[in-house]
């Protein structure tokens, strides 16, 4: 069967992202946005922009940038914090790795998306954020079905599921103990979809690795890996160009690519709506085990 | 779009899951890869059908003990409409969760296995979904494929539910019942033709034709104030809007409002939506009202329309469900929040706790525990600007907050004035 396009953004789902926003400004001393770059936090500071409007959005970004992104994510942040005049911190995993602290991992599917959980918990202690607003959605993964929207972690990041707060109605409750800090996730009722008639709807401009585009592909396991210097292969994977987007942004060596030919919003969206494969089919992080995702939120990761 | 939030509860294993499963199968709302998890998930089990339950329990722990411990958030959508579901736990010592999911829901989904019938976890849920005044009602009599699709079956659990309602005090909300199978579908999205008798809608049909008629639009204007926004820019130098949701009723440009508790009056000079200027703001919606003139209002303040002011409280009579592990006990304080506003509040008595079976309340009770429901005295540090759950629940809910851990102890619905 075909599904119907809806192409209309329920609007509910905005007004309670702001209600959600103001609370953390209120309720914490110093909050800060987790910014990847990616579709979700992108959408995360538009929300803000209009949350304080026309006050200035009274929080920094946090970028823990991994030195394997796409150069496409890094330019458009770049773009985008020059664009709105926000502030931004950037905390390399490089130099946890320089430190001593995390170790690269080796082998065909080396990837730096576990060792940024370190930077990030480093990075939290050391700005003594009290609340970190993060783009995650319930509909991404079924551990994070389970997140609440003001998500307390212990002073190692750590989340205990089965010891969340009761969280009712939209009374929330922001209060913590020194050295914890809260995980905030205003877009947690949002789909894929919501994202993107989100962006559709308020023309945001996105980075161009989410529309179709020609690159060097490698091959393996059944999905396209984007070719780049980060990417041990052997000598049987070949790259080759292909036509491809991607439907999230994590690290090179993370994040598969899709076939495409969508470049434009109403294509992606549509292609989203026809779908075989669901939006993290293609994160080879999420992949490892069936509990993946679980376990690295237990450790501290967002 | 609208977006209808359902809070589902059962008992344990009675295909609540399943049901979730099926809802989402049938509305194309499972991918491939997430399907083909699913077949090889229920194959390592030993099944030999595809469990679609495993799909909502997403922790560990609850793979392993195959149940529901805190509450899933699954999402679908028709052409028509978006779904929230709040899959919450059936398991008794888990029911604060249960009220967490249930506590933005529009619809209470409980499911009941028709060889069982009703049984002790059916009136729980149900005195919940009462407490809440959840405004629909959808009793799923499910496994009735297990009964031989039995009319006279069905028909006996809807009588014995219609006694519950009549003893209950049940409050009028919209009450359907549907016979299904979530094992094979039936009735769930499609007729597959097993359920003859029933003239009915699908589960699904009936959920797309549940009308918005945002009864809260109805009820008395309230704003508590979240945050004052002073650009101090040049351009926005004399900027001073009160930014918040609209709890409750409407506000229109002009309208004279009364800033609580200060009470000083005041008229609605703009009501901004980032770049836009509206004439209303609605219910629910976000908003920032500016003013004509200076008045003195902050966080955890509330604007009011001056003809519609709500009662001051300094004694608050409620019925609370209490959900530490640490009881309740009279005398102590707490810290009571009430929308945005926090207040400290004393518990001067347990006035009662009601057995949630036999709804008997039980007098002479010091503390409550675990789960508990019941009513209770509150005495406040400050007054509270409160309407009463049962007319107006966007403003007569609260919270109670435990000062030293920090933790939500409880969830309170106020009875008075």
């Amino acid at each position: 069967m075909t599904h119907q396009i809806n192409w209309e953004f329920p609007q509910a789902l905005e007004d309670e992202a702001i209600y959600i926003l103001r609370e953390t400004a209120a309720q914490f001393e110093k909050p800060v946005l987790l910014f990847s770059g990616g579709k979700d936090s992108i959408t995360l500071v538009r929300l803000a922009q209009k949350a304080f409007y026309p006050g200035k959005i009274p929080f920094a970004l946090l970028h823990v940038d991994t030195g394997h992104n796409f150069p496409e994510t890094i330019e458009f942040r770049d773009w985008l914090v020059n664009h709105l005049g926000l502030d931004i911190i950037v905390r390399n995993v490089q130099d946890s790795i320089d430190q001593g602290k995390v170790q690269e991992e080796t082998g065909k599917y080396a990837s730096r998306n576990a060792l940024q959980t370190v930077t990030l918990l480093d990075a939290i202690e050391e700005g003594k954020f009290d609340a970190c607003i993060g783009g995650a959605r319930r509909d991404e993964e079924k551990a994070r079905a389970k997140e609440r929207i003001f998500s307390v972690r212990d002073e190692f990041g750590q989340w205990n599921a089965k010891m969340q707060r009761p969280e009712l109605f939209d009374i929330l409750n922001g209060k913590i103990n020194i050295g914890e800090n809260v995980r905030v996730f205003p877009i947690s009722n949002w789909t894929e979809l919501d994202v993107w008639n989100y962006i559709r709807r308020e023309n945001l401009r996105i980075p161009s690795i989410y529309f179709a585009h020609e690159r060097e592909i490698i091959e393996r396991d059944g999905l396209y890996w984007p070719y780049s210097p980060y990417l041990n292969t052997t000598a049987e994977e070949v790259p080759y160009r292909q036509k491809v987007r991607f439907r999230t942004v994590g690290d090179m060596t993370c994040t598969a690519a899709v076939l495409s030919e969508a470049d434009k919003l109403e294509d992606i969206i549509a292609e989203i709506m026809e779908a075989k494969i669901s939006e993290r089919g293609a994160r080879i992080d999420d992949k490892r085990s069936e509990a993946a995702m679980e376990k690295r939120k237990q450790a501290g990761y967002f | 779009m609208e977006v209808l939030r359902i809070a589902t509860s059962g008992s344990v294993d009675d295909g609540k899951s399943t049901l979730i499963g099926r809802l989402l199968y049938d509305t194309q709302s499972i991918p491939q890869d997430k399907m083909e998890a699913l077949h090889a998930a229920s194959k390592r089990k030993g099944l030999d059908f595809t469990d679609l339950s495993l799909l909502t329990d997403g922790l560990v722990a609850e793979r392993e003990q195959g149940i529901t411990i805190d509450v899933a958030h699954i999402y679908f959508s028709t052409p028509t409409r978006k779904y929230i579901i709040a899959d919450t736990p059936g398991h008794i010592e888990y029911t604060r969760n249960m009220v967490t999911g249930a506590s933005n829901a529009q619809v209470s989904l409980i499911l009941i296995d028709a060889r069982r019938g009703i049984v002790e976890q059916t009136y729980r849920h149900f005195f919940i979904a009462n407490l809440l005044r959840i405004p629909y009602l959808v009793v799923c009599v499910n496994k009735m494929d297990l009964v031989e699709y039995s009319e006279a079956r069905f028909n006996q659990i809807v009588e014995d539910f219609q006694q519950l309602l009549a003893n209950a005090g049940f409050k009028g909300q919209a009450v359907q019942f549907v016979p299904i199978s979530s094992l094979y579908g039936e009735n769930v999205a499609t007729r597959n033709g097993a359920i003859d008798w029933y003239q009915g809608p699908t589960l699904l049909a009936y959920l797309e034709q549940i009308s918005f008629d945002h009864e809260d639009n109805r009820h008395p204007a309230r704003f508590p104030v979240q945050s004052v926004i002073r650009p101090r820019t040049t351009e926005y130098h004399d900027f001073r809007g009160f930014a918040g949701k609209v709890a409750s009723g409407h506000f229109t440009v002009g309208d004279e409002v009364v800033s609580l508790p200060s009470g000083q009056k005041s008229r609605i000079k703009t009501i901004e939506q980032f770049e836009k200027q509206l004439t209303v703001a609605h219910a629910r919606e976000s908003v920032i009202i500016t003013l004509e003139g200076e008045i003195d209002s902050s966080r955890g303040n509330m604007l009011v329309k001056a003809d519609q002011v709500p009662a001051q409280l300094k004694e608050i009579q409620a019925q609370i469900c209490w959900m530490d592990q640490q009881p309740l006990t009279a005398g102590k304080t707490y810290l009571l929040q009430h929308g945005v506003n926090r207040v400290k509040a004393k518990v001067q008595q347990i006035n009662y706790v009601t057995d949630v079976t036999s709804y008997q309340a039980v007098s002479d009770k010091t503390q409550m525990g675990l789960n508990d429901i019941g009513s209770i005295t509150l005495k406040t540090a400050a007054p509270v600007f409160a309407d009463s759950y049962a007319e107006n629940p966007a403003n007569g809910a609260f919270i109670l907050i435990d000062e030293y851990n920090n933790t939500t102890v409880a969830v309170g619905f106020i009875a008075t004035p």
